[in-house]
């Protein structure tokens, strides 16, 4: 076996995992959001079929959703290794996970108007490599649903109409805009993922690769952790509730990064998650172990 | 919760409420954004058999083909309904349908279109993919398969038991409008923009 076909071995489980098995920090997060809304409200059904089908899924190691969405990959590797190689075995190994079912035929060539039928299409997946000191390959991977990813906005600050001043203060008041516009769109409860600075694409793919983050955790940065908190609670007082029922949980988490910007630009990039944030994590060493990372 | 045979009348679906629960059952198809288009493009009396009295149902769902020839439905829950706002009063319209199913709600233009031909929005619950194929009991038979790939086609399935919401009736009421409304002057206020 090449090199090339073990490694997509590898990816088409890290890609089953993502597509089946709902990350445990995410399962908690529906669990407490369930119970904090009324019982026979729309909102308490919303949640309880959310997490029905989430055990189905996990049971049967079927797709959580039907939109199996972008497969975005991060993937760490020792020096020496070849970048081409590694996207070429995650692009194979998406092609072998949709013939597989684990992924539904995703992809539309806009050219032709057609789906492409296996899955993979020029930018689809999007790999990304970069090199570091460990001998072992680390891979980080999303599965993005299109719903979401039609919510997803970016702000040109100052903005006036949001009061939205060039500082924090107006990195958050662009955010919970965002998640009010969003309303129950993207798959309410929503996950999060912002950065402000950057380039149009910077930013947006920093916002993105913010979401592989566990819901649990806290961010370093203090003014970051407090942002993050303070939008998160606030967004829930906003009453959109799962799937845009009304209820007490629109938001599940918030994370935030940010890059260096031009004098000229400040954007504010905010990508929104579905409840369905199909994450998962995988470290494989040489001697060809692996380890599952949250 | 109520329960609903597929195909219905007009005084069945007008007696339903926003905010009422409902589990659907009998025979419904599936389209969405190229199915729509192909719909209004001219009239398909291929399928129109398939529409009267029944629901079109927002999904682009994962399929399995078996060594028979058969297919069943491996993940099927709602993509969003506002990309077809420009159609769905007219597709609801001129294939008698007395219902849609999908996700996330539709504007006024499908609102009034559920008034004046008397069918309402169902709202399933978006990425229940699991639970919702499990309610999918039969495939019947597809159109446009070829044409628009497996996410894309028009799927004629039997459900059972296929719970969904009525968030848009047809006496014009819209639970969207009723939860925008609401966050929006809350953010308002959160924001201290309000006038």
């Amino acid at each position: 076996m090449t090199s090339t076909e073990q490694w997509t071995e590898r990816f088409v489980e890290v890609i089953a995992r993502a597509s089946t098995q709902l990350a445990p920090d995410v399962v908690a997060a529906l669990q407490r959001g369930r119970a904090e809304e009324e019982e026979g409200s729309l909102a308490r059904k919303a949640l309880d079929t959310i997490l029905a089908n989430v055990d189905l899924a996990r049971d049967k190691w079927q797709p959580i959703c039907q939109d199996t969405g972008t497969p975005l990959v991060w993937i760490h590797h020792p020096v020496g290794m070849s970048t081409r190689m590694l996207s070429q075995a995650f692009t194979e190994a998406v092609k072998v996970a949709t013939s597989r079912q684990l992924l539904r035929p995703n992809a539309v060539d806009p050219l032709l108007d057609r789906n492409t039928g296996h899955g993979a299409a020029p930018g689809i997946p999007t790999v990304h490599c970069e090199e570091w000191d460990e001998d072992a390959v680390e891979v980080r991977m999303l599965l993005k649903g299109g719903g979401c990813e039609n919510v997803g906005a970016q702000y040109s600050l100052p903005n006036p109409a949001l009061k939205a001043d060039r500082n924090l203060e107006g990195v958050k008041r662009c955010i919970l805009d965002a998640i009010y516009r969003a309303q129950g769109k993207g798959c309410a409860p929503g996950i999060i993922g912002a950065c402000f600075g950057g380039d149009r694409g910077s930013g947006y793919l920093e916002s993105k690769r913010q979401l592989l983050r566990r819901l649990d955790d806290r961010n370093p940065l203090p003014e970051l952790d407090a942002m993050e908190q303070e939008i998160l609670a606030k967004a829930n007082q906003l009453g959109i509730g799962p799937m845009g029922f009304g209820g007490k949980t629109t938001v599940l988490g918030v994370k935030i990064g940010y890059l260096g910007r031009l004098p000229a630009s400040y954007f504010v990039s905010v990508s929104y998650m579905c409840w369905a944030n199909r994450r998962a994590a995988a470290r494989f060493s040489p001697d060809g172990g692996v380890q599952w990372l949250d | 919760m109520a329960r609903l045979s597929l195909p219905c009348d007009e005084q069945t679906i007008r007696s339903l409420k926003v905010g009422d629960f409902v589990e659907l059952s009998g025979r419904l198809i599936t389209g969405r954004d190229a199915a729509h288009h192909w719909l209004i493009e001219q009239y398909r009396s291929e399928v129109a058999p398939y529409m009267a009295g029944s629901v079109i149902y927002h999904v682009g769902p994962v399929v399995k083909r078996h060594e028979d020839g058969s297919y069943s439905f491996v993940a099927a829950g709602p993509t969003t309904s506002i990309r077809e706002e420009p159609y769905q009063a007219d597709v609801i319209g001129r294939y008698g349908l007395r219902g849609v199913i999908g996700k996330g709600g539709m504007g006024p233009k499908t609102l009034a279109g559920l008034k004046e031909h008397g069918a309402v929005y169902f709202h399933a619950i978006g990425g229940a993919a699991q639970v919702l194929a499990e309610s999918v009991k039969k495939v019947e038979t597809v159109f446009q398969l070829a044409e628009f790939g497996v996410p894309e086609a028009l799927w004629v399935i039997q459900v059972e038991d296929f719970p969904v919401v009525v968030t848009m009736d047809s006496h014009g009421g819209s639970l969207h409008t009723q939860v925008d409304g609401a966050s929006k002057a809350k953010l308002d206020q959160l924001l201290g923009l309000s006038a």
